[in-house]
């Protein structure tokens, strides 16, 4: 069995409550951090854990809250996002349902790291009975002395609140939460300036994901370099994946950052393998944004390593025969998956998604999903692969916010690495007018239709 | 004061300035196309991503260029910076695919606009465009509405580039106008079709860089190139009362904030932009009314410039570009219909491949 941070009690029955939760030694970091330690020792020990943000860009923790503007004097904030949106993503909903008070020890912790004393989790409006679940737990925690006016006499102040949004996958974008919180519109912010210096309501503001945030209470109990011996080199501590498609078991797993990713698929500890005999075609590792990844290159980069669960081996080889380990939306395709529907339903995600701001990413989304319907429709033309590239081309890199990456990157990679299966749906538009036409015929029994050496691959 | 080039030409500028300012400073066609930002409105700016530089040198303390391409418009300068915007391939590039995205959803209906000959789009268009879409879907279409009764709003026409919101934000109070829905389907409202009756809302109608947001006195009553703009003023109690009249003969068709080459309100000596009331813009249509003070003398690079009076005027010279002259050889083909063969019906007739040439 491989260690656990945030599942070890997961299967104690009534964790989720605080008599349970405290029996179990839940808030000891609280005490610790406030009666032993100041502020900047806490980001000291964040810094040497090594601890990557989990929301999907992976960046340092402790160096992101050491960046928070104290010059300013201006009040500073710490808000919580639990506006988990990304399709195949998630693990944030089943840690607040399990372990709600071990999120509000996390924001008690982490606020005090930053020296804030009003803290914010910011929920999805789809999660309502989970928001209620926080409710309760934050009202626990405030009549059981955690929160409020001078936590356990240390003389530390705290308030804390949950905030639900209104469903918009684009309010998980850290400047556009912030606007959301702010009770405007869910517009991302053009940047500079940082959250860490402008950010709620002018404050300097740092984001983190809520599995970032429940890794931090461990941190403190035992030290950032015991979290660092987890995992291997830049990739230190678990990550919860959350897996779901062909396998067997889907499920969220917490993995050690360093087990090869054919033992998550394939092992009986986690995936349990194929659901049926059919072979493995793609891969997304990381939720709908990063690029899907072909059977070949999943388990093994494209130098021939074993590729393994870390930020790094991960996107070993760049877009081209890499990906990204992202959220941790595992999402596994056996040969039944229809690859220019998947692609389909991911384009129109992030079409009805963009907040419409930037032009780039308002039309060519649109544009990008009526293309692609098209031709998994039956209804495409050869020039279509090509237009396909050029909108996505022109709108990665090119936007306000990296929801336009998002949009651009798992076209790209459908094409750079399926484009054979473009053209077949091109060329023969009778054979995929059904949409379970690769179930009958799997892509193996007509691959040969569509000659390879007609393939221009980009 | 730092110092930035631009395509090679180097300016010293405030710090703080924006690559997009730094480069107006210079002016000439090195600066960036704009179709969100407006300099008198805070805020603006970034949407658009007309305006995209490439800046191949980050700052003379650290030299590494950015990978991406910023918005110039709402990205500050840094002393030693270089910019590539004329002179960069890959801006040209990107700049063509935005332009491309902000016009397949737009519906091209310049024949009846009343923006046709000074709108920012139809430019952008002419100089980045290409003559083909590579678009084939259904084009989005939104229903005329209109916002109280002398604004017309066309949201089909408009490119959502916020500048309206920000007028009714920072020049109007009991803001009901703006933005609903998301991605292709956001569009510029009012408060469940409220009018917005504010003495300054009509300059929401000069900040449209598009033909979305019109006057109704001046709607369909003639194109803007037939006009010749006067600069006028009057007493007024609510605005600067100074303006540009538009006349045809002696008749003012309409009136307008004036404009500087950037398709800006100019700003008065105090600094502040001279916008204008929904009083001289609507009722004050009579000569009389007005003090005119002479010929305006340019607007922006666009077709209502075709006669402005910053040239020499000593030799007439018809410098009309080729394009249009093509074009109009083209209507004259069409309009006329001599030597058309109409014993062949099948043929459309707006085809005139058909004739000898001759009108
Ligand atoms: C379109 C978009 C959606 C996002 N959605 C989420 C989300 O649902 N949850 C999340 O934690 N981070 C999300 N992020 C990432 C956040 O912007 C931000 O990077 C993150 O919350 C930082 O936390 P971390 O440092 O703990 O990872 C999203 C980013 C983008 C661009
Ligand atoms: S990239 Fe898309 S979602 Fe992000 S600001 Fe631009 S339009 Fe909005
Ligand atoms: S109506 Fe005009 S000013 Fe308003 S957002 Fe649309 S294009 Fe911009
Ligand atoms: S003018 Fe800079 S983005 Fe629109």
């Amino acid at each position: 069995m491989g260690k656990k941070i945030l599942l070890e009690h997961i299967n104690v029955p009534g964790i989720e409550t605080y008599e349970v939760f405290r029996k179990m030694g839940g808030y000891a970091s609280v005490e610790k951090a406030l009666k032993t330690k100041t502020p900047l020792e806490v980001v000291e020990e964040v810094k040497k854990s090594g601890l990557r943000g989990r929301g999907g860009a992976g960046f340092p923790t402790g160096l992101k809250w050491s960046f928070i503007d104290k010059k300013s004097g201006n009040p500073r904030q710490l808000v919580c996002n639990a506006d988990e949106s990304e399709p195949g993503t998630f693990k944030d909903r089943y840690l607040m349902e399990k372990l709600p008070h071990l999120l509000v020890e996390g924001m008690i912790v982490s606020s005090f790291a930053l020296e804030a004393h009003l803290s914010y989790i910011y929920i999805r409006g789809e999660y309502m009975w989970v928001f209620r679940i926080l409710e309760k737990a934050i009202k626990e925690a405030y009549a059981a002395g955690w929160l409020g006016k001078n936590i356990q006499g240390s003389g530390y102040d705290l308030d804390l609140h949950v905030t639900c949004g209104a469903g918009a996958y684009i309010c998980g974008e850290e400047t556009a939460l912030i606007e959301s919180l702010e009770g405007k519109r869910g517009n991302p912010r053009i940047k500079p300036p940082f959250p860490a210096v402008v950010g709620l309501y002018g404050n300097p503001t740092v984001v983190n994901n809520v599995e970032t945030i429940m890794d931090i209470p461990w941190i403190v109990n035992n030290g950032g370099e015991e979290f660092a011996k987890f995992g291997i080199g830049k990739s230190t501590g678990t990550k919860l994946i959350s897996a779901s498609g062909n396998i067997k078991k889907p499920g969220v797993y917490e993995i050690e950052l360093s087990i090869p990713v054919e033992e998550f698929v394939m092992s009986d500890e986690y995936c349990g393998g194929m659901q049926t005999d059919r072979p493995l075609k793609a891969c997304v590792p990381g939720g709908s944004s990063v690029p899907i990844l072909p059977a070949n290159l999943l388990f093994k980069t494209a130098k021939g390593e074993t590729r393994l669960m870390t930020y790094e081996s991960m996107s070993d080889g760049g877009f081209a025969t890499g990906s990204m380990i992202g959220s941790g939306g595992f999402i596994v395709y056996d040969d039944r998956a229809c690859i220019v529907r998947n692609t389909w339903n991911f384009a129109r995600f992030y079409h009805h998604e963009s907040c419409g701001q930037c032009s780039p990413c308002r039309e060519g989304t649109g544009w990008m999903e009526k293309v692609l319907w098209r031709i998994e429709h039956g209804f495409g033309n050869i020039e279509d692969i090509d237009l396909l590239w050029d909108i996505q081309r022109k709108i990665e890199g090119n936007t306000i916010c990296p929801l336009g990456d998002a949009a651009a990157w798992p076209v790209a990679a459908a094409i750079r690495h399926f484009r054979d299966e473009f053209e077949f749906h091109i060329r023969y538009p009778e054979k995929v007018k059904d949409r379970k036409h690769f179930e009958k015929e799997p892509w193996e029994q007509v691959k040969h239709l569509v000659k390879k050496e007609d393939a221009v691959l980009v | 004061m730092p110092i930035v080039t631009i395509d090679g030409v180097s300016v010293e500028v405030e710090a703080g300035t924006t690559i997009l300012n730094a480069a107006r400073k210079i002016g000439g066609d090195l600066v960036p196309p704009a179709m969100c930002y407006y300099s008198k409105l805070k805020g603006s700016g970034g949407k658009c991503r007309t305006c995209l530089v490439e800046i191949t040198k980050g700052s003379g303390a650290n030299p590494t260029p950015m990978p991406k391409l910023q918005a110039s418009c709402s990205t500050p300068v840094a002393d030693g910076m270089e910019v590539k915007n004329m002179t960069s391939p890959k801006v040209q590039d990107m700049r063509k695919g935005v332009v491309e995205f902000l016009l397949i959803n737009h519906p091209l209906d310049c024949p009846i606009c009343d923006q046709a000959g000074e709108c920012d789009l139809q430019n952008l268009g002419f100089d980045y465009g290409v003559a083909k879409t590579r678009y084939q879907e259904e084009r989005r279409t939104f229903d005329k509405i209109n916002i109280g009764d002398k604004i017309q709003l066309h949201m089909t026409r408009c490119i959502l580039c916020y500048r309206c919101t920000y007028v009714a934000d920072q020049l109007t109070d009991k803001r009901v106008h703006g933005i609903m829905n998301r991605g292709d389907a956001a569009e510029i409202s009012t408060y469940i079709q409220n009018a917005v009756e504010n003495e300054m809302s009509g300059n929401m109608i000069d900040v449209c860089p598009v033909g979305a947001l019109t006057d109704k006195t001046f709607r369909f009553k003639s194109r803007v190139w037939f006009l010749k703009p006067f600069d006028a003023h009057r007493e007024c109690t609510k605005c600067c009362g100074k303006t540009t009249v538009w006349m045809f003969g002696n008749e003012i068709y309409r009136v307008t904030v004036r404009k500087d080459v950037y398709h800006e309100v100019e700003t008065l000596e105090d600094g502040k932009p001279a916008y204008i009331c929904n009083d001289c813009r609507f009722e004050k249509k009579n000569v009389n009314d007005w003090t005119i003070e002479g010929p305006r003398k340019f607007e922006k690079f666009s077709v209502i410039n075709q006669g402005n009076y910053t040239r020499k005027m000593e030799r007439v010279e018809i410098d009309t570009d080729p394009r249009i002259l093509y074009g109009r050889q083209e209507d004259k083909k069409a309009i006329s219909m001599n030597g058309t063969n109409f014993n062949k019906p099948e043929k459309a007739l707006s085809d005139g491949k058909d004739t000898d040439g001759q009108f």
